[in-house]
């Protein structure tokens, strides 16, 4: 039981947070009213185009947020076997664990390929104009 | 810092996956670069191609007995006797699902287009289908193929979804009855990761129980002794929830008749099959090499979902007026068959040899049947597309008496009638129940007994709307504005003689594939 | 007493290994043609004669390897694979007695084949045809060559299927239809009585093999339960070989197509039940008893039926038909004589499988060449037009009537000298069936080839194709002078001992016999008797009146009439009863049944509402009663 009684802690405090702030914010801030400020949360960018009476929603936000999400995992494949390519070594220099090495290399290509085969899939299809 | 060790890959074993993922990826550059009107040229012996392949190459394996007896790639797969089977019938099953798909007008030619809208008119008139389906249906038999092969949960978790995904994107690509073909698509994607995430819950609970994912190293902690922990159970419900759900147990059946009745045909045929033979194999795999130890707990509450499996399939087919939807039925009917055969591999190594040769003939008897079955469905058609409804389907055999005679046959497989494959299927498996009920140290044997009761009740009541079907076709008065009976092309009529064939031939001969499936449960899955 | 019959010994290799072929070859033929449909309708006829040829060359090669083994090893039993676990396994039995009935169906079978060819070549569904013969032909085979029972069974029903489709081949002709449903009909009577058989072999003696039974029956072993199997077997032959009392369906059964009647209702099917009494011979029908006496009587009665209906049919096809029942009876009174008879009635059954063909495809041969006209009191001088056709009838005619030196001389002779000796009141009226044999065949010689043309008037009377006419002339060269070959010197009563047994002392030929001569005589009176009536005298063309005794003839010996007033009626009445009371309380019942589940059906079918969110409560609910379920067991 003793492990949980942190996550506990932490709960309440952020859950604490969360409402002091929200519940503080109307009695403290400035109110300073402008068009920017009303409209949602996009950067200040217009979200284009607009659904109108709940219609469609376009797609190209979903696809874009997707083949983000799809490299971005793919860098962090990457991180742990860049750290594990090499031998590890000790502070006199010498190996003390072996690493990944060519096999590694030739199998991370493969798997590039096998993402770039996606990619160019959906660059050939137009997945990448905007419009 | 810890290193990472370089693995080690046993790729001579693990060559028919690679194999059909290769094809798949070869599959997309070809979608990228490939001009629109060579395609489907180029895709077609791809996929058979690589299909063949792989069964040559586990054929290969089989032959030279190379059956592995380590889990390959550092544990994460077992490449045994039983996977060896499952995968060399998904490979048949896929095959022959292609030569379906090959043929004009089931595919739609652009998905994205909004029903009834010009922009689908344009597509319309452009001409083709969608060539994304080669691919896809590759991606999916590589899951399906990596899915009972998983030795750990986590690998199993990722062939479920790689498995899933395309399925789900197939299922919305019918050509005709758009809405009701994206209505199948959504529902199954929603339902499908619904189950997915009780999958992954699940892992992480009996992770938390276990300390490992390993399917062997699971049945070790239990072997361990360990109190019965809430956080197994949990987990192990959860993770029950996500395999119940893929092969269409009850109470998670709902999405089989909805999905079935709106995807392609083709693509009904291959989950009807494949997805069911794929997710079968897994439900086998993990009950014997996870969960062991804990059969005297999982045993009852499997009791329960295949009896009632069996019940709702039968008696909801009664009253469906789609023959796809009554298919659908009947799948769920014989997924509660299937769980009657894994109630009975549990104890001892023979015991479990002797349920499992039972359950991977059923499993490719029953998976060729489904397929021809729904080759025929292909073939009734209406202006709109297939002739769904049962009510087009009378007086059929006066029509179209070889067609109708086929697929009457097909039925009485269903339904198990002697002299079919489906006879030899039932008898295994409900021998292999009662059969295990008699081990010592059983403590169900009465509830075996009773649950194969139940079995042969629900066939009973199966085999009446199986009868009514043939009855509908037979006896009833052809109506003027029937549907049209389209000509097969060779392909179809390829899948629908193989079919016949096996089925009539494993009737007269069942141990030309129980031999097989007894070589391959003997060699058991790799604990 | 008999010397034993020879122990089955276990065989595997050689040609009589893959003895499976014989049937393999037509059946995949069949496959074939059935399944590809019109992509096969160029070449599928050819396909046909090939498989059927193939299955004559594996049989042909077994033969001399099984003449290969002694005398006492020539039962060779071919293990085929696992059937019904527990139960029985799929075998073929290779001995004397099968090898020569696969001989006689591949051999007599292609040539029917290649003789289709012709006959069938403006019948647009000729694919089909070839089809069916080829499911025939594999059927069949599987019949003679399965080691058990239920082989034999299966192979039973699939000769009754492929004889089903074959009468109703042109089902656009409503007598067709009509025939092959009462060929059907009635032929379920006999398969009843052979599967009830079955039943009672199987919960008596625990095995349907034919090994397993030899183990376990001593011979001459008789006793109630050995009766009834004995029985219903006899049954089951009479239904399949168009005996007393279910003869009817097989003059109805020549609407098929003439090599259908000529392969399946002459020279093969309808010889099934022959077959299955000499086969079971050792076990329930042995010499002297009960059952082997009922066989002998059914044979003798329809020989007697038989050759009467015979008399007085003007239908060419349908007077074969007569005749055929006729003939049969006496393979089924030798076989019912025990193992001095069994030799002449496989004898028999051969040289009438060649002879009853050439006679068949004969008489198709006329019709070929006159419109499909069937009717004798049509046709009058045909020889001069059709000289093979007349050449090669006459020879079938001649052995038939059992003219000295021909085949059927010896083999029917055989037959009536040992029912003479046996069961001499069966002998003598056998031989009086000879002389009505003499007669009803000089008659439909005479009717056909002699006398005045009677034809109609577009009639243009033509010799058939070679393809028709050189099978006529092979099966008449059997008609010649295979009968000597088998009987002469006992040779085919030594080759069959092996599987049959035989009588202690064989029996020596003598061309001088009482009985012989006696037989002799009155064929010569009737061949006399209808030479005054239809060679020399006119023949009317238009059918008359005839005595009564001609009508009971015509009438198949109010035969139809008795199934129907006896069987039909009554049975309508019984329907009418069980109707009535099915709709009250049977179905009362069912329909309750059916109504509750069909009723829980539509109330269960309510929770498939069609929306996502239900689904997904359910797929909750259901991870909520597992979690349950487990959290329970565990803690029991």
């Amino acid at each position: 039981m003793d492990l949980y009684v942190p996550i506990l802690v932490l709960a309440v405090l952020a859950g604490g947070f969360a409402i002091f702030s929200v519940a503080i914010a109307p009695f403290t801030g400035p109110k300073r009213w402008n068009r920017a400020k009303l409209d949602a949360y996009e950067c200040g960018i217009e979200p284009t185009p607009q659904p109108v009476g709940g219609g469609r929603f376009p797609l190209k936000y979903m696809v874009t947020a997707m083949l983000f999400i799809v490299f971005d995992i793919e860098i962090i494949f990457l991180y742990p076997w860049a750290v594990s390519f090499a031998p590890e070594l000790n502070d006199a220099g010498q190996a003390i664990a072996p690493g990944l090495g060519l096999f590694a290399l030739v199998e991370m290509l493969l798997f590039i390929v096998t993402v770039l085969a996606a990619y160019a899939y959906v660059w050939r299809r137009k997945g990448l104009d905007w419009d | 810092m810890n290193s990472i060790p370089a693995p080690t890959i046993e790729y001579g074993t693990l060559a028919p996956l690679l194999v059909v993922f290769g094809a798949a990826i070869i599959g997309v550059l070809v979608e990228a670069f490939a001009p629109r009107y060579l395609r489907k040229a180029i895709h077609v012996p791809l996929t058979l191609l690589s299909l063949a392949g792989a069964f040559a190459l586990v054929l290969v394996q089989v032959l030279r007995g190379q059956v592995s007896t380590t889990a390959s790639a550092v544990g994460a797969l077992a490449v045994d006797g039983p996977s060896l089977f499952i995968w060399g019938v998904i490979l048949v099953l896929s095959f022959v699902c292609v030569l379906l798909i090959n043929d004009e007008g089931h595919f739609v030619a652009s998905a994205a287009a909004v029903p009834g809208s010009a922009d689908e008119e344009e597509a319309e008139s452009a001409g083709g289908g969608h060539t994304e389906v080669y691919p896809l249906v590759l991606f999916a038999v590589g899951g399906m193929l990596l899915f009972p092969a998983s030795h750990d949960l986590l690998m199993m978790f990722v062939a479920l979804e790689v498995m899933s995904l395309p399925l789900y994107l197939l299922c919305g690509l019918a050509r005709r009855r758009r809405l009701l073909s994206q209505e199948a698509s959504m529902k199954y994607f929603l339902l499908g990761a619904f189950s997915s995430a009780f999958f992954l819950y699940g892992t992480a609970m009996i992770y938390g129980y276990a300390g490992t994912v390993s399917l062997p190293g699971i049945n070790q902690a239990l072997a361990r002794g360990a109190a019965l922990d809430p956080l197994l159970m949990i987990g192990l419900a959860m993770l029950g929830v996500g395999l119940m759900f893929k092969i269409g147990a009850a109470p998670f059946q709902a999405w089989k008749p909805d999905v079935y009745q709106g995807a392609p045909t083709p693509i009904t045929a291959l989950m009807a099959s494949g997805t069911l033979v794929a997710a079968v194999g897994a439900v086998l795999r993990v009950f014997w090499v996870g969960l062991g130890n804990l059969d005297w707990n999982w045993r009852p509450v499997i009791w329960g979902v295949a009896a009632l499996t069996m019940i709702v399939g039968s008696i909801l087919a009664i009253t469906q007026t789609d023959i796809k939807r009554m298919l659908a039925y009947s799948s769920i009917a014989h997924a509660g068959f299937l769980l009657v055969g894994v109630m009975a591999t549990f104890g001892t190594a023979e015991q479990n040899a002797s349920s499992l040769k039972a359950i991977l003939f059923y499993l490719a008897v029953y998976g060729i049947t489904t397929v021809g079955a729904f080759a025929v469905v292909t073939l009734v058609r209406d202006p709109g597309g297939e002739a769904g409804h049962l009510s087009r389907w009378a007086g059929l055999g006066k029509r179209a008496p070889m067609l109708a005679g086929v697929f009457a046959f097909f039925l009485l497989a269903f339904a198990g009638i002697p002299l079919t494959s489906g006879f030899f299927g039932k008898y295994a498996v409900f021998a292999a129940a009662l059969d295990s009920g008699t081990q010592p140290g059983d403590s169900m044997g009465g509830w075996m007994a009773a649950l194969v009761v139940v079995g042969v009740v629900a066939s009973a009541i199966a085999a009446f709307f199986y009868v009514r079907v043939i009855v509908l076709m037979f006896f009833s008065e052809p109506s003027a504005d029937g549907p049209a009976i389209a000509v097969p092309s060779m392909g179809t009529v390829t899948v629908i003689a193989v079919s016949l064939l096996v089925t009539v031939g494993v009737g007269l001969y069942p141990e030309s594939v129980l031999g097989v499936a007894d070589d391959a449960a003997r060699s058991l899955f790799i604990r | 007493m008999e010397s034993q019959i020879a122990e089955i010994a276990q065989h595997t290799g050689g040609v009589i290994g893959l003895s499976w072929l014989m049937i393999a070859f037509p059946l995949v033929g069949a496959f074939v043609l059935l399944v590809f449909g019109r992509f096969t309708n160029r070449w599928g006829h050819l396909l046909g004669v090939a498989m059927s040829l193939a299955s004559f060359a594996v049989a042909v090669l077994g033969f001399f390897e099984l003449i290969g083994f002694g005398e006492e090893e020539r039962r060779r039993a071919v293990h085929l694979y696992e059937f019904i676990p527990g139960m029985v396994d799929m075998g073929l039995l290779i001995d004397p007695l099968s090898i020569s009935f696969a001989l006689l169906i591949t051999g007599v079978g292609s040539l029917i084949h290649i003789y289709s060819i012709g006959y069938m070549s403006h019948d647009e569904h000729r694919r089909r045809f070839f089809a069916y013969l080829n499911l025939f032909v594999a059927a069949m085979l599987l019949l003679v060559l399965a080691d058990n029972y239920v082989g034999l069974f299966i192979g039973w029903e699939g000769v009754g299927l492929a004889s089903y489709l074959l009468i109703g081949f042109w089902q656009f002709k409503p007598s067709a239809a009509v025939a092959a449903k009462k060929a059907f009909v009635v032929n379920r009577v006999g398969d009843f009585g052979l599967l009830v058989g079955m039943f009672v072999i199987w919960t008596t003696f625990g095995t349907l093999t034919f090994q397993g039974l030899g183990e376990q029956i001593t011979p001459g072993t008789e006793n109630g339960t050995m009766l009834a199997i004995g029985l219903l077997l006899l049954l089951g032959a009479c239904g399949k070989s168009a005996q007393l009392p279910l003869q009817s369906w097989l003059l109805d059964a020549m609407e098929g197509p003439t090599p259908v009647s000529a392969l399946i209702h002459a020279a093969t099917m309808v010889t099934a039940g022959v077959y299955l009494v000499v086969r079971s011979g050792a076990f329930f029908f042995p010499e002297g008893s009960g059952a082997a006496l009922a066989v002998a009587v059914v044979g003798a009665a329809t020989l007697l039926a038989g050759a009467i209906i015979g008399c007085a049919k003007d239908d060419i096809k349908k007077g074969l038909a007569g005749s055929t029942m006729s003939q049969i009876g006496y393979m089924m009174l030798g076989a019912g004589l025990g193992p001095a008879g069994y030799a002449f009635a496989i004898g028999h059954l051969i040289t009438h499988g060649f002879f009853k063909a050439d006679l068949f495809l004969g008489a198709g041969s006329v019709m070929h060449g006159m419109n499909d006209e069937v009717d004798m009191r049509k046709y009058g001088g045909l020889r001069k037009f059709m000289p093979v056709t007349f050449a090669t009838f006459f020879i079938g005619y001649l052995a038939i009537i059992g003219f000295p030196l021909l085949s059927g001389y010896f083999t029917k002779d055989g037959i009536i000298e040992t029912a003479v000796h046996h069961q001499p009141i069966l002998g003598w009226l056998a031989v009086l069936g000879a002389g009505i044999t003499g007669f009803y065949m000089s008659r439909m010689v005479f009717m056909t080839f002699f006398g005045q043309k009677r034809w109609a008037d577009d009639a243009h009377p033509h010799e058939s194709p070679s393809v028709m006419t050189v099978p006529l002339m092979v099966l008449s060269l059997g008609a010649l002078g295979l009968g000597a070959y088998l009987v002469l010197s006992n040779r085919l009563m030594l080759f069959l001992a092996p599987a049959v047994g035989r009588p202690e002392e064989l029996p020596a030929f003598h061309f001088t016999s009482t009985p012989g001569l006696a037989t002799l005589a009155l064929v010569a009176v009737g061949a006399a008797f209808a030479w005054m009536r239809y060679g020399r005298a006119e023949v009317p063309s238009v059918q008359p009146r005839g005595s009564f005794l001609t009508t009971f003839a015509r009438r198949d010996l109010y035969g139809d009439a008795l199934n129907e007033s006896l069987f039909m009626r009554p049975g309508q009445w019984l329907t009418r009863i069980a109707v009535f009371f099915d709709n009250r309380g049977i179905d009362g019942l069912v329909n309750g049944l059916a109504a509750g589940i069909g009723g829980s059906s539509g109330r269960l079918r309510r929770i498939q509402t069609g929306f996502a969110r239900t689904y997904a409560l359910s797929i909750l609910i259901g991870a909520a009663l597992l979690t349950g379920a487990l959290l329970l067991v565990g803690n029991i």
